[in-house]
């Protein structure tokens, strides 16, 4: 089991692991407040300005998964790999537009989540639950993924074994997460993501000089690429599609799957509980303009596919390619902290994700249909418990159910999560749609996003436009017929429902008149 | 129209017929790769303005 055991990284690797965990459990003690109230638990009490929020934001979007799976797709493949920079660039625009307007609101109204907010602005408790269930359906998975992101550095350390003993110590790391997020709740996570930021900072600033240097610069390492997949290309006779360039059939899906992503991202819980921690609207504008810095950071780990081949390293999975990197081309003490931050990586999306399931059952699935006398403790205690439940029901997926499907579902997280962009972010900005035809629009969206995912061999996240040769993310069609099918059924029967909200609760800072 | 300084980048990087070249090259990097990263900062400058201009 750990004959092969990599000892100096191993070591390194353990001794981070202890230090966040510490610091997990020493965050309840960090800007004390009452963490029996829901929002001082679920939202850190709304307390983390600009720069705490600028790390807990970073360290909650780019993933573990993310620093695994985005250069394994770019070794796979090339080129395609990087629609990730597009999205990047789509997101920060879109959070400075809209989110400081849902900040605004969700404070004066005292809402803790997307679906909260639904529900005071349309009054509809269906569409509410619409909201809720999508977030709770995209994010387990996602969750999912972030210990398949845990488990590959933990065998790349030189861990092996059989049955579950291969599970040990993933088991053992998640557990420790689930305890601390119980006890401290976003605190715990805001002060890991602070370790985790900067120990991701420096392996990749390191890495991004230390290894083009080694393989001869940036010029050999895309010369070296470009001749694998060229190989690659002939061996397949021309059918496969692999390069330092999109090929023109590729050049939509980049492009659709770009935009589709950048609309789903702010529309999981766990960005939503990111964001709605702020202390203020302006913190969230400060970091539209700052979070940008995630994105370089992220461009040369999708680099790291290129540098792997330049590297001579031949893998049959492409997501071992990173770590066999480290492996090859740091001193093993130097791999073990770039494994213990991808590892600790992990760790911060997933509580963050655990917290915004937990928040949105408690107050979204809960509250209204089981029990509306809900004391504020009460509240609390449950959302602490669903935090557990949801993660354990992540490790229960990675432990019994094959990879693919976390996968899978992943993959239609994305299209699930835009059916709520119009509900969520249209709303913010007008209610001429009412809630049924919003929740219409929702199910026909649902229904034709997973429909047209479905194929007999495997999920696909694209779809070739009526017979022609251009495919477009699925995740985008559905949402047309989404808005098409709400902006019809609005037209027939205008909204007449009561809204909580009026025309000033989204503006912070009201022109010419004192907040 | 302020709003339109904002669309600039989005634009030039979802469209990617822009800049789906190898040449020309920057410290190595194909253009695909320096003119998309060199997209990040400006979009975060582009933000920037905008948020000083709000005022």
């Amino acid at each position: 089991m750990i004959d092969h055991l990599n000892w100096p990284a191993t070591l390194v690797f353990i001794g981070f692991f202890c230090l966040v965990t510490l610091l997990g459990f020493a965050a309840a003690r960090w800007r004390v407040g009452d963490l029996n109230d829901i929002a001082e638990w679920g939202l850190g009490g709304r307390r983390f300005g600009a720069v705490i929020s600028w790390f807990l934001i970073g360290g909650d979007l780019y993933t573990a998964y993310t620093v695994i799976a985005v250069p394994a797709v770019v070794y796979a493949i090339g080129a395609y790999g990087f629609f990730t920079l597009p999205y990047t660039i789509l997101i920060y625009p879109l959070l400075y537009l809209t989110f400081p307007r849902l900040w605004t609101v969700t404070h004066r109204k005292n809402y803790l989540t997307a679906a909260d907010y639904v529900f005071g602005r349309y009054g509809h408790r269906g569409l509410e639950l619409a909201v809720a269930a999508t977030g709770l359906l995209a994010t387990m998975p996602y969750i999912a993924l972030q210990l398949v992101g845990m488990e590959k550095v933990i065998q790349a350390l030189g861990f092996e074994g059989q049955g579950w003993l291969a599970h040990l110590p993933l088991s053992i790391a998640f557990v420790i997460l689930a305890l601390y997020t119980y006890t401290s709740g976003l605190r715990a996570t805001a002060m890991i993501a602070l370790v985790k930021d900067v120990m991701i900072y420096v392996f990749v600033i390191a890495a991004i000089i230390i290894i083009p240097a080694k393989l001869g610069g940036y010029a050999a390492v895309f010369d070296a690429a470009n001749a694998v997949f060229a190989k690659k290309v002939a061996a397949s006779g021309g059918t496969a599609a692999a390069g330092l360039l999109l090929t023109p059939q590729q050049m939509m899906p980049y492009a659709t799957l770009a935009i589709g992503s950048a609309m789903a991202l702010f529309m999981y819980p766990h960005a939503m509980t990111g964001l709605l921690s702020a202390s203020s609207a302006s913190a969230i504008r400060k970091n539209a303009i700052a979070l940008p810095a995630y994105s370089i950071l992220l461009c040369f780990i999708a680099l790291m596919g290129y540098m792997a081949h330049a590297a001579g390293i031949a893998v049959t999975n492409p997501q071992d390619a990173v770590p066999q990197l480290f492996l090859k081309m740091f001193p093993s003490w130097f791999a073990g902290f770039c494994f213990a931050a991808i590892a600790i990586g992990a760790l911060v999306p997933a509580a963050v994700m655990s917290i915004g399931a937990a928040n949105t059952f408690t107050r979204n699935v809960w509250k209204p249909f089981i029990n509306p006398a809900i004391s504020p403790h009460e509240e609390a205690a449950l959302a602490k418990l669903m935090s557990l439940v949801v993660k354990l029901g992540a490790l229960a997926v990675i432990l019994f159910m094959p990879t693919k499907f976390a996968l899978d579902l992943q993959l239609l997280g994305g299209v699930w999560m835009i059916q709520i962009f119009p509900a969520v972010i249209i709303g913010l900005f007008t209610r001429w749609f009412s809630g049924w035809s919003l929740l219409t629009g929702w199910a026909a969206g649902m229904i034709l996003g997973t429909w047209l995912a479905w194929a007999p061999a495997a999920w696909t996240p694209l779809h070739k436009l009526f017979g022609t040769d251009i495919a477009v993310y699925n995740g985008l069609i559905a949402l047309a017929a989404n808005v098409v099918i709400a902006a019809v059924l609005s037209a027939i029967l205008p909204n007449s429902a009561p809204d909580e909200t009026a025309a000033a609760d989204y503006e912070d800072a009201p022109l010419g008149t004192a907040a | 129209m302020k709003f339109l300084l904002l669309l600039i980048p989005c634009v030039l990087s979802a469209v990617p017929l822009f800049y789906n070249l190898i040449e020309p090259r920057l410290f190595g990097f194909p253009f695909f790769y320096w003119f998309q990263i060199l997209l990040i900062p400006v979009s975060s400058l582009t933000i920037y303005i905008f948020h000083k201009a709000r005022r």
